[in-house]
């Protein structure tokens, strides 16, 4: 059977802080269109891994990479312009972070960055991408108004609206329920799963069970080190490795 | 849309302008020491730098001239002792009261009306001091003039405090609270709480705001030459008009040749001052940094 | 003595100290007012003065005031702005920033008057733009170099750091993210410390003496390289140095003075502190 193309290529990728190692030898590839969930203890190099993915890392002034990522075959650090990058791998925080301005500027603020004025196409980019994170009906009447009066959940489809504007390939969520209630943290899991029919997504969460819900394929860190990667199902009914049992059936956290 | 090409170099040209005017500010610096130089030194030509930092004698309009600054540097630390005896306790009072004591509201107040005293143009305080300040002086020593050191330093004792007062009470917040809390909860009053834990604590940013205040004083110009009677004379005591370092480059700047020795040594008296006031603000600047940490 | 009375005596002193620290501001104020409101008319504030200062007004001084503030913020705050978006901005912790740090701390101790020699030996003399507007703003700008560069700063600084990382995971270059995330934010707390820059320029009288002040000029200056009067100066000479004036237009000269450099701070201070209930964030 021919393997699914690769979305994203990892290869021997290592991330230090200063002295600190935090992510290590990592070889990893990441399939079109599939939720592929990180899970792992805090400090298992689960959020620098997903800011390697957008060159997010970057802004951090010790840190320092080695090895190589590439994004439909291109290196994304010597064949792509970062702020290209950034539009095609868009990211969700774990906290709600709107900016202090109205929701219509808010979702097309990377578009201005990128130059486009023309009022019409801003128009559509809102109503399409509010539409597919299913906060257009809740807004359409009030797009002006400030971003920050939003509700909690709200505010984060809104960040997901915000990244859809720009039509990405890649869309990354860290931990992006963890500050919300169960009934929001499902509306944005239904969302993620119709989502992936268009785009490919990385989501790092630390509940487990969110893993198994929507995750395509799972992925276990420990410690700076991928401990295993496989199918779902397979890691949570037979996982390879007894620390990621471990882990699965609460034995540590 | 504009192009990328374009857009790129109108970032890059913004981003070495801003890198630039950060580079301005040590460019400035230099400059300034290095014009004081440059009009200052021809002076070292004929005298030399002892006879200068330690000649008793200042007759810039004498034939011989004579250019001995001791005079000056001694009224300068006479007028700035005795502002700092005044200034210190009670700007050290007054910002332990308002960061500890004060009341929300109050606090909000007396810290806008701080800043006000600061904001005083000091020729309007050197106004008001020579025309109160110096009668009451004269009239209360008996002395032939009201405008002498004493009068300096309680004037100039104004312009420290709210310099002092802001500096030091900025330490005094900072403080972490579980200090005070851990305190209070041994049974410490509030005053015993303020004085031995939070003063002792906030030691390194107080000294620093005194220092900052004493910088303040020593580079103090117009309000000295209005109250302390402008005499460039070795002082024998408080009651006596004096002659400040400051003071005498502004009073005879007018009157003296461009690029002549008298023009020279004026600009040498800037270089001194310079330096003492870098090295006050120098020291000052570590202890605030110890303080922050 | 109980604990009790030496903390009720010592907390009166201190309450003692601070009174003696912001009283004299009122006092001040007072002594200022009642003397030279009775010089205030409007002949005194919109005429030229006549007879050797003796009679007329000081527009020339106010209008040179505010032509030397003016012309010390055109220089200052784009550079000032400029300079503090590189300390929080682009700098990493290194020796350049310690050096720039250090330079700022050092231009905000040096003497007013060593400014004025500064001035006179490279605006007036080197360059040879003689006593003049261009000298003595140039010279005052450099001076409030610093106050603009802090108060930038700090508003820079007191902007949520996620405002920049959501601008640039978005797409936004460098720039871009402080052009529209960081920059407008930051405006109150610039515009506050521009403010006071400009209080402190309309006091100053030292930078001014030999760069561009004059003290009798019976017309208004027409260019940027004409000496002109101004309020600081002003007050100097007609207290110091000449005789028969009457004592309600020193006051009232001195009040004038006072007036505009306290509504500046008032102004600065009813800004920062909106601006601090006001925020979005």
């Amino acid at each position: 059977m021919v393997a699914p193309a690769a979305k994203f290529s990892i290869r021997a990728f290592h991330v230090h802080y200063d002295q600190l190692s935090a992510l290590r030898d990592l070889d990893l590839d990441i399939r079109a269109n599939e939720i592929f969930t990180v899970i792992g203890p805090a400090n298992s190099g689960k959020t620098t891994f997903l800011h390697s993915l957008n060159r997010l890392i970057d802004l951090v002034p010790v840190s320092r990479c080695q090895g190589e990522i590439s994004l439909d075959g291109v290196d994304i650090r010597r064949g792509l312009e970062i702020e290209v990058l950034r539009r095609k791998v868009g990211i969700v925080f774990a906290l709600p972070l709107p900016l202090p301005i109205s929701i219509f500027e808010n979702v097309v603020y990377g578009l201005r960055m990128q130059g486009i004025r023309d009022s019409q196409r801003l128009n559509d980019a809102v109503e399409r991408s509010l539409g597919e994170s299913y906060l257009w009906e809740e807004v359409k009447d009030r797009l002006r108004t400030p971003a920050m009066n939003l509700s909690g959940g709200q505010q984060q489809r809104l960040c997901m609206a915000r990244i859809l504007a720009g039509q990405p390939d890649v869309l990354l969520f860290d931990e992006p329920t963890s500050g919300l209630d169960p009934i929001a943290t499902a509306r944005i899991e239904e969302t993620l799963l119709i989502l992936k029919e268009k785009y490919t997504i990385v989501l790092v969460t630390n509940n487990v069970s969110q893993a198994a819900r929507v995750g395509d394929r799972t992925a276990f860190f420990l410690m700076g080190d991928m401990i295993e990667v496989s199918d779902t199902g397979k890691m949570f009914t037979t996982p390879a490795d007894q620390r990621t049992s471990d882990y699965i059936t609460g034995k540590f956290g | 849309m504009k192009p990328i090409r374009v857009h790129k170099l109108k970032e890059w040209f913004i981003e070495k302008s801003i890198l630039l005017s950060g580079i301005f500010s040590v460019f400035f610096v230099m400059l300034i020491f290095l014009f004081l130089l440059r009009e200052g030194f021809s002076l070292f030509r004929g005298e030399s730098v002892l006879d200068f930092l330690f000649g008793k004698s200042w007759y810039p309009i004498s034939d011989p001239p004579r250019f001995g600054i001791l005079p000056l540097i001694l009224g300068s630390l006479l007028v700035t002792l005795g502002a700092a005896a005044i200034s210190v306790p009670i700007g050290i009072a007054a910002a332990l009261y308002i960061a500890e004591i004060a009341p929300r509201r109050l606090k909000e107040i007396l810290k806008a009306g701080i800043e006000l005293l600061a904001a005083i143009p000091s020729v309007v305080i050197g106004f008001i001091g020579m025309i109160t300040l110096g009668p009451w002086i004269k009239n209360l020593f008996n002395i032939p003039t009201g405008l002498t050191a004493l009068t300096g330093s309680v004037t100039l004792a104004f312009m420290a405090m709210p310099t002092i007062v802001s500096i030091a009470e900025d330490a005094i917040t900072a403080v972490p609270r579980q200090y005070r809390e851990a305190a209070i909860a041994m049974g410490a009053t509030k005053w015993q709480t303020t004085w031995r834990i939070v003063a002792r604590a906030a030691r390194p940013g107080m000294l620093a705001a005194v220092m900052l205040g004493i910088g303040r004083v020593i580079g103090e110009t117009m309000a000295v030459m209005m109250v302390t009677g402008n005499a460039a004379i070795i002082p024998t005591s408080f009651l006596q008009p004096v002659r400040t370092l400051t003071a005498t480059i502004a009073a005879e700047m007018g009157e003296s040749v461009q690029g002549g020795p008298h023009y020279a040594a004026l600009f040498a008296i800037g270089i001194v001052l310079f330096v003492i006031t870098f090295l006050i603000n120098g020291v000052a600047d570590i202890y605030l940094h110890r303080s922050r940490r | 003595m109980t604990t009790r009375l030496a903390q009720k005596i010592a907390f009166a002193v201190l309450l003692l100290a601070t009174l003696l620290v912001v009283l004299p501001v009122l006092i001040i104020l007072l002594i200022i007012v009642a003397k030279g409101a009775s010089a205030i008319s409007w002949d005194f504030l919109f005429s030229m003065p006549r007879d050797g200062m003796t009679a007329g007004g000081i527009l020339p001084a106010i209008l040179g005031t505010l032509y030397l503030v003016l012309g010390a913020i055109i220089f200052a705050v784009p550079l000032g702005v400029m300079a503090a978006v590189y300390l929080v901005e682009y700098s990493s912790d290194n020796w350049l920033s310690r050096l720039v740090k250090l330079s700022i701390v050092n231009l905000a101790g040096v003497p007013s008057v060593v400014y004025g020699l500064f001035g006179l030996g490279i605006f007036v003399t080197f360059f040879g733009f003689g006593a003049s507007i261009l000298s003595g703003s140039l010279t005052l700008g450099i001076m409030i170099l610093p106050v603009i560069i802090t108060s930038a700063r700090e508003a820079l600084e007191s902007v949520p750091r996620h405002f920049r990382t959501v601008s640039l995971s978005l797409g936004a270059s460098r720039w871009q993210t402080i052009r529209h995330s960081v920059l407008p934010h930051a405006l109150p707390g610039i515009l506050t410390g521009m403010i006071l820059g400009l209080g402190r320029v309309a006091g100053e009288t030292a930078p001014i003496l030999f760069t561009v002040a004059a003290f009798y000029l019976p017309r208004l200056p027409q260019s940027v390289f004409d000496q002109t009067m101004a309020l600081p100066y002003h007050l100097y000479v007609i207290s110091t140095q000449v005789p028969g004036i009457a004592e309600n237009v020193r006051y009232g000269t001195a009040l004038v003075l006072l007036t505009l450099v306290l509504l500046l701070n008032l102004a600065a201070i009813l800004i920062r502190s909106r601006f601090r209930r006001k925020k979005k964030w």
